[in-house]
């Protein structure tokens, strides 16, 4: 591809007796916001530390920026930023010092690339002498993303970076990379949180080292082939239990309040579906026509 | 060079913003020499005796005298039979009895030889070797000091011992030991921790993939403890020199140096530690059951190496601290430079240069 | 649903020192419902749970866990609770059987009963030819959910959990609330601390917790029309903005 960023060809990695990669490839454009999206022990870290050249394949071959993983690993670490899965910072090193050590490592200053961290950096600005060990999980994101960017990377990965932070900061997070993405930076970023993979121009789902769909959000919801219906009553656990017990069922999986249904015929018939749970003693049953999300999309292609 | 001179300054904030690797630095090492200084010199202090003189003459009544004034003994009974020995250690103050034999002095003029027979109190083993071996030094010295000439058979006491440590004051062999120790303890336990800690904090992961060369990380680690070790040094050698008077009889110069062979060497075994142990509890593990506890029994510190079984003399050869406690003692307390201990240097130069080579290789610059 | 409380907080006050960590809770959990106890990290759930569980004593206020009081009582309230933990909860070294058995003699089971019932449980979830494997050799799902059912093996009145589902897929996830539904539906009542907004929509009703105090407590239907938010997410958004 002509400006592809990273390219991942037939890669697989075992430990021991256990699968975390097999056969995995895929290319990441230039500029473009990509998502790993998968369970913890799907493979999302160990492909995170190939591409960063952490680790080595057992086969097949990676490139970022047009180096390869392996032969070129010193040329590739001075181009890409990465964040791992626990914020990596020196917990005694004030924000300040942080950010200055992690400067000099990759030879610049903060000062230079000031302009790149601005937006990010500005937030957490007024805590500069606080130690990075008292700030809150959302500010040691942040300081631990501008850490990353300080040497304006071409490619930043970012392992889990908002696994055990509250809502609030998931939120600033995300708007955060989407103007990292104005500054043309490739970025790859993995997550267990399947709501999160809207907010990616593309995504890859991953299940046990293997890649079960990737493609756009929009276009990987579309492809969902069944209807699917939002169904509520009065006592979940029993509804659940009925319409597994249903003749008709396809798929039961509980979404928050509701429950995701889907039927085995093609245009399922909703009066019958009313009148099996009226039989079975549910009151005030609700059944809906809903969109489905990534997260019944990755259940249906797990199966 | 701009970065590693951050990555050291960096370092330093670690060591001075932890208030237990602090301790570690400088509160252990002069805690540790205080402590080994004053209990040995108040160990032998006023330990009561008895004596038995079959002869009393002029001889006996001179080495009682020499033994008692001392300070290390105190006479608190006479006894006049072998029936007395045991009732008077049963009472349990009494700890040593020194008996004559009969016509001591004449024996010992005419015959050359006459016996003196030390009882002590065993109970407790090390003590009990030290007050007999104070005894004997305190005879062998007044027969020495009689008659320079004349060699006697009763001369029982090492010549280093008497020579070299006159007035028998016992913690300068400690404190090489201690220098050892300490040594150890702060230049590989404190520098394979702190690469540890670095792996369990996920921020070696962020080193690795940074410009950093394997050589800058390392160098980096090893700078600020290198400096720090120095500096232990210097604060125990001049405890030993001001507080308990303990010589320097060589090159301080020279024995620097070889103090800074010695850190180097530890260094490197603290960073070959670290390139196996995953988490901060293994190094701290690995570098007390395989570092210091060696130090401690198989170097020749505590136990002496000559009354080892020969299994264990073979395994403190291997043992660097052997060899840094051997010039250390040299230097100091016989005033010898490199030509009499140029084996033992080359031995640590050696041993040194093999863990640098060994742990540079080990070093991964990918996280397997 | 029959509406008897189980847990009853009045005027809850935690104090540490000059720090409140509880400012006046007042809430309820009926019998049978799962309940969210939701707030971000550091917004005071931890000291509010672990005197729920009689670990720590209240400063003030009246409270009430499976009808014992919690300055009193916190031995009978601890044989009558159970709880889970995401990071302990089972010993990795001991078998299956061997971790249900540890448990269950705690609370001063039988070895007969205990026998029985792990059979049975394990043949339930198909999951009888592991009985004898190390937890640390099953799959992280599978420890999650023998980990919620060995916390209520001996049948307490509560089980608390917290944060339990962590980093599972969706489908071993559902897999773990059959199970909550499940002992909900026997009358055990659920309680369960996280700041994963996700989770909260699969409880009966949540409370918000915010700087120590309760800023919210609905089903999470109502919570979602009251600030006109399409998930939970958006709500605590709206709550702590």
């Amino acid at each position: 591809m002509e400006n592809c960023s990273v390219s991942v060809k037939n890669i697989s990695k075992t430990y021991k007796t256990n699968i975390a990669l097999s056969d995995i490839s895929f290319e990441v454009k230039k500029g473009e916001l990509f998502g790993l999206i998968g369970p913890d022990g799907s493979g999302k870290t160990s492909l995170i530390r190939i591409l960063t050249t952490l680790l080595m394949p057992d086969s097949g071959t990676a490139s970022v920026e047009n180096l390869d993983v392996i032969s070129d690993f010193k040329e590739i670490r001075k181009k890409i930023g990465y964040m791992p899965g626990r914020f990596s910072l020196y917990q005694d090193l004030s924000v300040e010092e942080n950010l200055n050590f992690f400067a000099s490592v990759f030879g610049t200053t903060v000062e230079k690339n000031y302009s790149l961290i601005k937006d990010i950096y500005y937030q957490i600005e007024p805590f500069k002498k606080r130690k990075a060990g008292q700030l809150s999980g959302g500010m040691k994101q942040k300081l631990a993303l501008s850490c990353a960017l300080i040497h304006k990377p071409d490619v930043l990965f970012l392992d889990e970076p908002t696994t055990g932070v509250d809502a609030v900061s998931r939120k600033e997070f995300w708007e955060m990379l989407k103007q990292l993405k104005n500054k043309e930076i490739t970025i790859i970023v993995s997550t267990p949180y399947m709501d999160e993979a809207d907010l990616c121009d593309r995504v890859a789902l991953i299940q046990k080292g293997e890649i079960l769909k990737i493609n756009t959000p929009k276009i990987i919801t579309s492809e969902f082939n069944k209807k699917l219906f939002s169904i509520k009553s009065e006592n979940k656990y029993r509804l659940i239990n009925d319409l597994r017990e249903y003749k008709y069922n396809n798929s039961v999986n509980a979404f928050g309040q509701h429950i995701h249904y889907t039927d085995i015929n093609p245009k399922p018939d909703t009066d019958e579906l009313y009148k099996y749970l009226r039989e079975k003693g549910h009151h005030s049953v609700e059944i809906k026509k809903t969109e489905p999300t990534i997260e019944d999309c990755f259940i249906d292609l797990m199966k | 060079m701009n970065s590693f001179l951050s990555f050291v300054k960096k370092e330093f904030y670690h060591i001075f913003r932890d208030k237990r690797t602090m301790l570690i630095l400088f509160g252990i090492p002069i805690a540790q020499v205080l402590l080994f200084g004053f209990v040995i010199t108040s160990e032998l202090k006023n330990v009561q005796i008895a004596v038995w003189d079959k002869s009393n003459d002029i001889t006996t009544n001179q080495i009682i005298n020499k033994i008692t004034s001392s300070g290390f003994f105190e006479l608190r009974k006479i006894i006049y039979n072998e029936k007395d020995i045991e009732p008077t250690f049963k009472k349990g103050k009494i700890r040593e009895i020194i008996i004559f034999e009969e016509k001591f002095a004449e024996k010992l003029s005419k015959e050359k030889t006459a016996k003196i027979q030390i009882i002590a109190d065993a109970s407790d083993a090390n003590s009990a070797n030290m007050m007999v071996n104070y005894t004997k030094g305190i005879i062998a010295d007044y027969l020495v000091k009689r008659n320079a000439n004349i060699q006697y058979p009763m001369q029982i006491i090492t010549k280093e011992r008497m020579l070299y440590n006159e007035s028998l004051k016992n913690v300068y062999m400690f404190v090489p030991g201690i220098m050892a120790m300490i040594l150890m303890l702060v230049s590989a336990m404190m520098t394979s921790i702190s690469v540890a800690r670095e792996k369990e904090l996920g921020t070696m992961e962020v080193l690795l993939v940074s410009p950093l060369k394997p050589i800058q990380i390392l160098l980096g680690k090893v700078t600020p403890y290198l400096a720090l070790s120095i500096v232990n040094a210097i604060i125990i050698i001049s405890l030993g020199y001001f507080v308990f008077e303990m010589p320097i009889l060589g090159s301080l110069t020279f024995l620097m140096t070889e103090t800074i062979l010695f850190i180097l060497l530890a260094l490197s075994l603290g960073i070959l530690i670290s390139t196996v142990a995953p988490n901060q509890q293994v190094a701290m593990f690995v570098s007390m059951f395989a570092l210091m506890i060696p130090t401690i029994l198989l170097s020749g510190f505590i136990f002496p190496i000559k009354n080892m079984p020969l299994v264990l003399q073979w395994l403190s050869a291997l043992m660097p601290p052997k060899y840094f406690i051997i010039i250390l003692k040299d230097i100091m307390l016989k005033g010898t430079g490199l030509a009499f201990v140029w084996k033992e240097t080359l031995i640590l130069t050696g041993m040194t240069i093999f863990f640098i080579v060994l742990s540079s290789k080990k070093f991964k610059i990918r996280l397997e | 649903m029959t509406q008897t409380p189980i847990i009853s907080v009045k005027n809850l006050n935690k104090k540490f020192g000059d720090f409140t960590a509880n400012d006046n809770l007042n809430f309820e959990v009926y019998k049978g419902e799962i309940f969210g106890f939701l707030g971000a990290n550091g917004a005071g759930k931890t000291t509010a749970l672990r005197i729920l569980c009689g670990l720590s004593k209240p400063t003030s206020g009246e409270i009430n866990i499976a009808g014992f009081d919690a300055y009193k009582q916190t031995e009978l309230i601890k044989r009558h609770i159970g709880y889970m933990s995401q990071k302990f909860s089972l010993y990795e070294d001991l078998t299956v059987f061997e971790n249900i058995r540890l448990y269950a003699r705690i609370y001063g089971m039988k070895s007969k009963e205990i026998k029985e019932k792990t059979t049975k449980i394990l043949d339930e979830l198909n999951f009888a030819h592991a009985r004898n494997k190390k937890i640390k050799d099953i799959p992280l799902g599978w420890k999650q959910k023998l980990a919620f059912l060995t916390a209520i093996f001996h049948n307490p009145k509560i089980v608390f959990l917290d944060e339990p589902t962590g980093g599972v897929d969706p489908i071993t996830r559902r897999q773990f609330w059959d199970l909550i539904y499940k002992a909900a539906d026997e009358g055990i009542t659920v309680f369960v601390t996280t700041h994963y907004m996700d989770e909260a929509e699969y409880c009966d009703r949540v409370s918000i917790m915010d700087l120590g105090k309760i800023v919210a407590l609905d089903t999470p239907e109502n919570l979602m029309k009251t600030y006109t938010a399409k998930n939970m997410d958006e709500v605590f958004i709206k709550i702590a903005r």
